[in-house]
């Protein structure tokens, strides 16, 4: 018989919770697992769909930036390209918000059955985000293709980046979700968190049309130091915003121990609450 | 030797809210009150209502009790009593407040069957999944596969999603995974609830025979007490998140079930509809296994009504309808008027059940409502004069029924 021994008191789960939550890995994995296929298996258009919205909004962006509202591209990039090398990035951190927030009161029957770390929850379904992140990336070389526009040599920086969005998505997520437990109205917010930020964030411009001097306060906006970091990577035209990109690092790491701060605060609560 | 569980002033609090009754808070109100904070009250009033706005309340309070590895522990009491909370501690759901346990081994919680399970996806990914959140490793998922979909019975249905399949089917899958956890110590709550009585008792037996060859410990709640009787040999009995009582379940379960019948004694009439319905008197109140049983049923009209249809009830003390008495013949589509009173008296002559405490109840169908009134009397029914000189089998294996028989 192997030898375990848990102790159960006040304030324990708190002690060991790095632990647990890496004897819990294999439950992670699988709950990843779960909300891919599932995704994948409940509608026919399932992967179809992750590439259509960037897709469509793309083409929309498009338009309306660059063609009704006449702004500038960087350098010799298409615009259609310019635009897609930011959608990558938001539609990842805006599903990623929108799935996690929800991924707690879509699971209560699990927390009150059963333990393990809560974390896993909110950062499987920040996993399930990055699947159709990967999928629509595909399709940014198809666009490339199609306009026979080479990328740059940046793109080898392109994973430091992908992993700031990560953690962007992931530290706001997790202090949304905690949010959303113990505000049960605040879900009716978070939509337009996700659409707000899409106008506010870089998306269907190039921050290079805000005027400098209101480009500290701009950069505040962590996704516009990813967005900004994405398109140096992918049109290399314009020089590397450190600024923006810095920032961006000091306030997703801020926001992940905020986060996580703040979940596990919660967290203990959970079952009691759910 | 070293106890597997060993629990010492365990105790759990819960603040209840007066203000707030809902479980969760919103964000508007809480928005709302403190803009109304700001314009009104000043301060002392204010930390005066919000003494007022929580209440304490010990849903556990000073545990302590040791669990030997092997054992198998039924824990009774009445709804409320503390027994969900203790397990959700015990499986780590939910944090106590006071006090430490220690559990020397792997704990598995059946809190639910099939926790997770999801109904898109087909029984094969199910049980990976299920397993997973139980604790179990892919590796010795795949190594107990086949004996989980043998247990199961569900082969044909594999690739499937389990939103097709029958309530039954998910059960035995659920509950398949479930009892091939390898853990020390299982905690099981009110599961076998669900699913039907031959498949019950396939999960009873191999529980049992978990326990009793692999000398794994059982933590078990259930309201069925013949099930609970049947499975465990001691007992923990709560009562308003205390301890009453701990030690042989035969003993605890008798001890329960006599105060519960204490409590309904002195009970008031129960108001049914228009009318009132008072206890039932039985006489005498304790016989014989095979004596003749009078029962008095009688109800009071509170407002004009007629009774359409009505039957005497009778439960075991496990809860199962052990039998009915019709009483339509006497009272079909009777008036009543108001402040009439209604009395049957019922002799039943031969009471040939085996000996135990049963509960009576009246099943009655007015012009305003009809259902069932559960617990109105109970009855102690004492063991048969035994002729033979041979001493009976044990009450669990004999059944519901005292048959009169010759042997030739």
């Amino acid at each position: 018989m192997r030898e375990t021994r848990i102790i159960i008191e006040p304030g324990r789960t708190e002690r060991n919770y790095w632990q647990d939550l890496w004897r819990y890995r294999e439950l992670f994995y699988i709950l990843s697992w779960r909300d891919i296929k599932v995704r994948y298996k409940q509608t026919v258009i399932g992967a179809v769909w992750g590439i259509l919205r960037p897709l469509l909004t793309m083409i929309v962006f498009t338009v309306v930036f660059s063609r009704i509202a006449q702004l500038p591209s960087e350098g010799a990039a298409p615009y259609a390209i310019l635009v897609f090398a930011a959608m990558l990035p938001w539609q990842f951190f805006a599903n990623a918000l929108t799935e996690s927030s929800n991924s707690l009161i879509g699971n209560a029957n699990l927390i009150t059955k059963v333990y393990f770390p809560r974390l896993i929850i909110p950062a499987s379904s920040v996993i399930t985000s990055f699947v159709d992140f990967a999928i629509s990336f595909a399709l940014l070389f198809v666009l490339m293709a199609w306009y026979g526009y080479a990328p740059s040599w940046n793109m080898v920086f392109l994973p430091g980046f992908i992993v700031l969005a990560f953690f962007t998505a992931f530290g706001v997520g997790l202090y949304l979700t905690a949010l959303n437990v113990k505000y049960r109205d605040f879900r009716y917010i978070i939509p337009f968190i996700v659409q707000f930020g899409l106008y506010i964030s870089p998306v269907g411009f190039s921050s290079n049309v805000v005027p400098d001097h209101w480009r500290w306060l701009y950069n505040l906006n962590p996704m516009v130091g990813v967005i900004d970091g994405f398109r140096w990577c992918i049109l290399g035209e314009s020089a590397l915003n450190r600024q923006s990109v810095l920032t961006a690092v000091i306030i997703s790491v801020l926001f992940t121990w905020i986060g996580i701060r703040y979940f596990r605060k919660m967290e203990k609560g959970f079952a009691d609450v759910i | 030797m070293k106890p597997i569980i060993k629990v010492e002033n365990l105790g759990k609090k819960y603040l209840i809210r007066h203000e707030h009754p809902e479980r969760y808070v919103a964000l508007r109100d809480v928005l709302a009150n403190r803009v109304k904070k700001i314009f009104s009250f000043p301060k002392s009033l204010r930390a005066q209502q919000s003494a007022v706005d929580f209440e304490e309340f010990w849903a556990l309070k000073d545990l302590n009790f040791d669990i030997q590895p092997g054992d198998r522990v039924g824990i009774i009491g009445r709804n409320g009593a503390g027994k969900s909370t203790l397990l959700k501690i015990l499986s780590r759901i939910t944090e106590p407040s006071t006090g430490r346990v220690e559990l020397n081994g792997r704990v598995a919680s059946l809190l639910e069957v099939g926790t997770g399970f999801h109904p898109e996806l087909s029984g094969r990914e199910n049980i990976f999944l299920n397993g997973a959140i139980m604790g179990m490793s892919r590796a010795e998922i795949r190594r107990k596969f086949d004996e989980i979909v043998d247990f199961s019975g569900v082969e044909k249905f594999l690739d499937t999603p389990v939103k097709r399949y029958s309530s039954g089917m998910y059960v035995r899958l659920a509950f398949a995974v479930a009892a091939h956890l390898e853990p020390e110590i299982l905690v099981v709550d009110e599961v076998l609830a669900v699913g039907d009585a031959e498949f019950q008792k396939k999960c009873l037996g191999k529980m049992e025979e978990v326990s009793t060859r692999e000398g794994r410990t059982i933590l078990f709640v259930s309201h069925n007490l013949s099930v609970v009787q049947t499975l465990c040999e001691k007992g923990i009995y709560l009562k308003a998140g205390q301890i009453a009582a701990a030690g042989s379940i035969d003993d605890l379960v008798s001890a329960y079930i006599r105060e519960q019948h204490q409590k309904e004694n002195n009970r008031e009439p129960i108001s049914f509809g228009r009318i009132r319905v008072n206890q039932i008197k039985t006489t005498p109140s304790t016989i014989r296994s095979g004596d003749r049983l009078s029962v008095e049923v009688s109800w009071l009209a509170v407002q004009n009504c007629s009774i359409i249809g009505g039957a005497l009830l009778l439960y075991n003390s496990a809860g199962v309808r052990v039998g009915i008495i019709d009483l339509r013949s006497k009272l079909v589509y009777k008036k009543m008027t108001e402040g009439e009173c209604m009395f049957i008296n019922i002799d039943i002559n031969r009471v040939n059940l085996i000996e135990g405490t049963y509960s009576l109840g009246l099943y009655l169908n007015t012009t305003d409502r009809s259902g069932d009134i559960y617990d109105l009397a109970s009855v102690t029914i004492e063991e048969q004069n035994q002729d033979t000189g041979i001493a009976p089998y044990e009450q669990r294996y004999r059944g519901l029924v005292n048959f009169h028989f010759e042997i030739h």
